[in-house]
């Protein structure tokens, strides 16, 4: 091939090039990125990374953008912060955080697939591009198209949450609330990118938008060291992060930048949206869809079309999915604020609570490195959370007043021991 | 007034470039059959070797996925619109 990458399909192996086409035409499965990692690996060392900026482009050979198309945008490098009295609640020996919380520029993960997936409609020519998103996806469209210089048409359902929607428009994009949820907003988008000219970043620029994820997993990677972790723990929704993360991991070994390591990859879902996780759990071949019914919106896809790879992943590398209710994903993110200072949104709470939960079943060892993906910020989905803290009345702005106050809140205190 | 089967433009070289199939109200199942029959070179993309409808194919009845609606046995009505879409999206 002319470029170190192209469209494989995923089933039938066929090559086709680089275009905006998210499917093979002769089966009809999915496509994805395939690279010439002998010619990766003969021209590329991991020590020349050093002096590269962290963002997502320092690994830009392993993305499918050209050399001379590398944006400057500094998406990605978020921190890989260790979580000590987080592990010493669970009883686990080491575990670390990978907070994409605080991703540039909307805070969450999704400024990585996004990132890669503009690189791609602007090399394809569209001048137009879009998403079918439950929110997260639609900020990052919407504030990466703007710096882009491209139109954006943002697909979400009507009940998205009034900041993710808020954090859409304030960019610009139009934004077309679709009656339904995200699964019938995403059969509208498939029908819309067979129509009209637009790159839909997850339709039919999907391939090369889900290779972003895969930065996530060379940034654990890098982060622990160049070494991989023994668990990893990861939201799923579509089910493509888990899946790009295992691609990185895998990548990383082919290439020699790390040693061959067996990673269990454990899926977190919500219960009220959870095709994926019961499906590992009762052994199913196939997921069924469902209606989604959770505050993890995010979260929120009944027919998951990574699905079966997700199910593929967490078979494979020995790990395991588990689902949690709406209170126990409010008690994650309490948690994890409470335990380590870091604010998530409601999928993180869905991390954290699933992970606990494996935990207490011992599918998680509590030996070895684990990491927890947390993928987006607490700041956009308040409203979970209506309720959880008392609004206090005001005190007078005196010293005596405050004392006052103070030996009231320290005797509350001592009478709810 | 016929069921009508819309077909995503992807497998439109496989039904002489029509985007839409007029069936007799039936199954999805015999409806899924009748376009088949009409376009023998679809048959191998809608259904995997065991005979099921492909993983990554998704079938609308009306507005609403037909795993939801009972599957293949559910009833077509005429003026039904069957409508095959790639599984693709996510996010």
């Amino acid at each position: 091939m002319a470029e170190l990458f192209e469209l494989k399909c995923r089933e039938c192996g066929k090559l086709w090039g680089n275009a905006p086409r998210s499917f093979c035409e002769d089966c009809f499965s999915p496509l994805e990125i395939t690279y010439d990692y002998a010619a990766i690996r003969a021209s590329l060392r991991r020590e020349q990374l050093s002096s590269r900026p962290h963002t997502i482009w320092r690994y830009a050979e392993l993305l499918p953008v050209s050399p001379d198309q590398i944006p400057s945008l500094p998406v990605g490098g978020t921190p890989l912060v260790s979580a000590p009295r987080l592990a010493k609640s669970w009883g686990l020996g080491e575990l670390h955080i990978k907070n994409d919380a605080v991703c540039f520029p909307s805070l969450s993960f999704k400024d990585r697939v996004v990132a890669v997936a503009l690189t791609a409609a602007k090399r394809f020519g569209f001048e137009t591009v879009g998403c079918s998103s439950t929110g997260n996806l639609a900020n990052a469209v919407a504030a990466q198209a703007i710096r882009s210089g491209l139109a954006a048409w943002i697909f979400i359902p009507s009940d998205l949450e009034a900041a993710k929607v808020m954090a859409t428009q304030i960019y610009g994009a139009k934004v077309a609330r679709i009656a339904g949820n995200y699964d019938h907003v995403n059969r509208l988008c498939a029908q819309i990118a067979d129509k009209f000219r637009w790159g839909l970043v997850n339709v039919n620029l999907r391939p090369y938008y889900a290779e972003g994820s895969k930065t996530v997993g060379y940034e654990i990677a890098e982060q622990l060291g160049w070494r991989l972790p023994d668990n990893v723990v990861v939201p799923m929704a579509g089910g493509s992060l888990i899946t790009k993360i295992s691609k990185a991991f895998r990548e990383l070994t082919e290439l020699g930048w790390v040693e061959p390591k067996p990673v269990r990859f454990f899926g977190a879902q919500a219960t009220g949206c959870s095709p994926i996780s019961s499906a590992v759990k009762r052994e199913l071949d196939r997921f069924e869809p469902q209606k989604p019914n959770t505050i993890a919106r995010s979260l929120a896809i009944g027919n998951p079309a990574d699905g079966p790879y997700a199910m593929n992943v967490m078979r494979s590398s020995g790990g395991w999915a588990e689902d949690v209710s709406d209170p126990e994903i409010v008690a994650g993110m309490r948690k994890l604020a409470e335990f380590e200072g870091v604010f998530t949104e409601t999928a993180g709470g869905v991390t954290t609570a699933v992970a606990e939960k494996l935990i207490r079943q011992g599918r998680i060892a509590p030996g070895g490195t684990t990491v927890l993906c947390i993928t987006g910020n607490g700041l956009k989905t308040t409203d979970a959370l209506a309720g959880e803290f008392a609004a206090a009345e005001p005190i007078p702005p005196r010293l005596d007043a405050f004392e006052a106050y103070l030996e009231g809140r320290l005797s509350a205190a001592v009478a709810t021991k | 007034m016929p069921v009508t089967v819309e077909i995503p433009t992807a497998f439109r070289r496989f039904t002489d470039n029509a985007a839409t199939f007029a069936a007799s109200p039936a199954t999805v199942a015999a409806v899924l059959d009748q376009l088949t029959a009409q376009y023998p070179g679809l048959a191998r993309h809608i259904r995997d070797d065991k005979g099921q409808i492909r993983q990554f194919l998704n079938v609308y009845l009306n507005e609403e996925d037909i795993r939801f609606q009972g599957g293949e046995s559910c009833a077509v009505k005429d003026g039904d619109r069957l409508m095959l879409v790639p599984s693709i999206a996510g996010g």
